[in-house]
């Protein structure tokens, strides 16, 4: 189990609104996925550097050239709401 | 001879090639078959009717000319609906994407347009590919044709299905952690995931970056060997493409597998594995030995904590990628008071239960006072299980094991038990997080179900993996079909 107020805190953090019944469910649930996973733990990694990619090519470049790119139209045509060319988005301050 | 819809892709192009058959013919025929069996399968989210239409009109207008159309043409694919596609909606099976229309082809539809792709739908999936049963779609599950009471194994469920009743020649799936090999495993297929880097993932909808990987769902090796061709090579609009050269798989199906070396991982044969699956996996062992292949048991240790690692590792990476369905640019939106209020209450709406399950895993495995215990650690792990595959892959050409623990399992059996979802990617996630090639091929039925042979190579040896497949394949010739007593005949 993990605590309600830490599934709480983590919903927050993800942006995700929970039902009552949802912060139940979650933290039983992945309160049983960490226990789980708890073995990691006990895996001695000292000295050993972790992987976040397997390939090794880093920096990866393109020659700065002027390719085509989407119109505006294009940019905005699954917009949930849009006007005068911007995406329209609910006051911020 | 059989219907054209359940012929092998390659023998249609040379019926093709031969002015036997027309593109019309074979679009009509499958077209017939997925208006037949649709409505039992729900292998498609969307139908593609004007875009197979369209380019059957184009092969047809090609041929009349005396010119090839390529070697996709007139050979109708499923497509997985996680590949963006310009002008149809591509939805991931999930609400929040229901209405989204791409403006641009992913890379490997743009190649496969060049090639004369006969996309006859989008397939359906798990929300973003999350889950191992095609069950967690908002469209709906996808039922196994081989018994409708049982799933098709996921996420790219509905690309096997479609492929195994008959609805599409051949087809494209993804695979983060087996969503190809499993479900063609389940399926009676074959399926690989290529080398991480291989196959360009520009316009494949994100879920983890470091492993998500586009491949082929076929009925034999050759068609798979057949579609790699067309979807492999660098690309600059993807930074994790590699520039590597790409050989001719086709050319190295045939040469000897004689003297080769197999292992057969420990760790992947443990009590997990049912015994029905593992009696037809070794004597899959004898056939290789036949084969004048040697067949050896090797221990890679960590193994053990691969899946443990994996469903951290790609949660975090999908909790990260997914901050971008927040109701602004594209998708669904919820309104709310203000704009936090909003991004929240639209992607409560908009996610399905799994996917919310695995943004909250991932958000915690990379939140303050965790990282180290879980995203680090998992990460070190992941570094001691490419060192375990590269000290195997000193003495052993290829490793074997079973694709799946299971034959397919029934409907709803594992939906409530996330856990016991996540065993059924056991097998298959190691490859994922080292990175390396791995087919699954059908070897054998266990209670009337398909039972599939993981073959995993090293990095971008593609080429050895799939000269076994198919000596393999050959020795073996297991040829089944789904019938009609439970599935669809």
């Amino acid at each position: 189990m993990i605590g309600r107020k830490e599934v709480e805190h983590v919903a927050w953090l993800a942006r995700l609104e929970l039902s009552e019944e949802e912060k139940d469910k979650f933290s039983q649930q992945l309160g049983r996925i960490l226990e789980h996973a708890e073995r990691i733990k006990s895996v001695d990694t000292s000295g050993v550097e972790p992987t976040s990619h397997v390939l090794p090519l880093k920096n990866v470049m393109r020659d700065d050239e002027v390719r085509p790119g989407l119109t505006q139209e294009e940019a905005l045509s699954n917009a949930p709401r849009r006007e005068g060319g911007y995406f329209v988005v609910p006051r911020i301050v | 001879m059989e219907p054209i819809y359940l012929l092998e892709a390659w023998k249609v192009r040379e019926m093709l090639l031969r002015r036997e058959l027309t593109p019309r013919e074979v679009l009509q025929a499958v077209w017939e078959r997925v208006r037949e069996v649709e409505p039992r399968v729900n292998a498609y989210i969307t139908e593609t009717w004007d875009a197979a239409e369209e380019a059957v009109r184009e092969a047809e207008k090609d041929w009349s000319q005396g010119k090839d159309p390529g070697p996709a043409a007139g050979l109708p694919m499923a497509v997985k609906d996680i590949l963006c596609t310009r002008g149809i909606r591509t939805t991931c099976a999930s609400l929040i994407l229901e209405n989204f229309v791409p403006v641009y082809d992913a890379t490997v539809i743009e190649r496969l347009k060049a090639a004369g792709l006969t996309m006859i739908g989008k397939a359906n999936m798990d929300e973003f590919a999350m889950g191992s049963s095609t069950e967690n779609s908002y469209f709906g599950p996808t039922r196994n044709p081989w018994d409708l009471g049982r799933v098709p194994g996921g996420s790219s469920g509905g690309s096997a299905a479609a492929v195994a009743a008959g609805e599409a020649l051949w087809a494209l799936g993804s695979d983060t952690g087996g969503s190809i090999r499993q479900p063609a495993s389940f399926c009676g297929l074959v399926g690989m995931k290529p080398t991480y880097g291989r196959v360009s993932r520009y316009g494949l909808v994100a879920f983890a970056s470091s492993l998500d990987q586009v491949g082929p769902i076929t009925r034999c090796v050759k068609d798979c060997a057949l579609l790699l061709q067309l979807i492999c090579g660098h690309d600059p609009k993807d930074s994790t493409s590699l520039p590597e050269g790409v050989p001719d798989f086709l050319a190295s199906l045939e040469g000897d597998v004689r003297g080769m070396r197999a292992g057969v991982p420990r760790e992947l044969m443990g009590e997990g594995i049912a015994p029905g699956v593992k009696r037809i996996v070794v004597s899959c062992f004898e056939v290789l030995e036949d084969l004048g292949m040697k067949v050896e048991e090797v221990s890679l240790p960590h193994l053990d904590y691969a899946l443990d690692a994996y469903y951290i590792i790609a949660p975090a990476e999908a909790s990260s990628n997914l901050a971008r369905y927040d109701g602004v640019r594209y998708g669904l939106r919820v309104e709310g008071e203000d704009v936090l209020d909003m991004y929240s209450r639209t992607r409560a709406r908009g996610f399905g239960d799994e996917v919310k399950r695995r943004i909250m895993l991932g958000t915690y495995a990379l939140s303050a006072g965790y990282y180290e215990a879980y995203y680090a650690q998992a990460q070190k792990i992941r570094t001691l299980i490419i060192g375990d595959f590269r000290r195997a892959f000193e003495r052993c050409d290829v490793l074997v094991s079973p694709t799946s623990p299971t034959v397919a399992f029934r409907l709803g059996e594992r939906l409530e038990d996330p856990l016991a979802m996540y065993m059924s990617d056991i097998c298959t996630i190691p490859v994922n997080l080292a990175g390396l090639p791995a087919i699954s091929v059908p070897c054998g039925l266990d209670q009337g179900l398909p039972v599939g042979f993981q073959i995993m190579g090293k990095l971008l040896d593609e080429v050895t993996v799939l000269r076994v497949a198919y000596a393999l394949e050959q020795a073996l010739g297991f040829r089944a079909r789904p019938d009609s007593s439970k599935g669809v005949g």
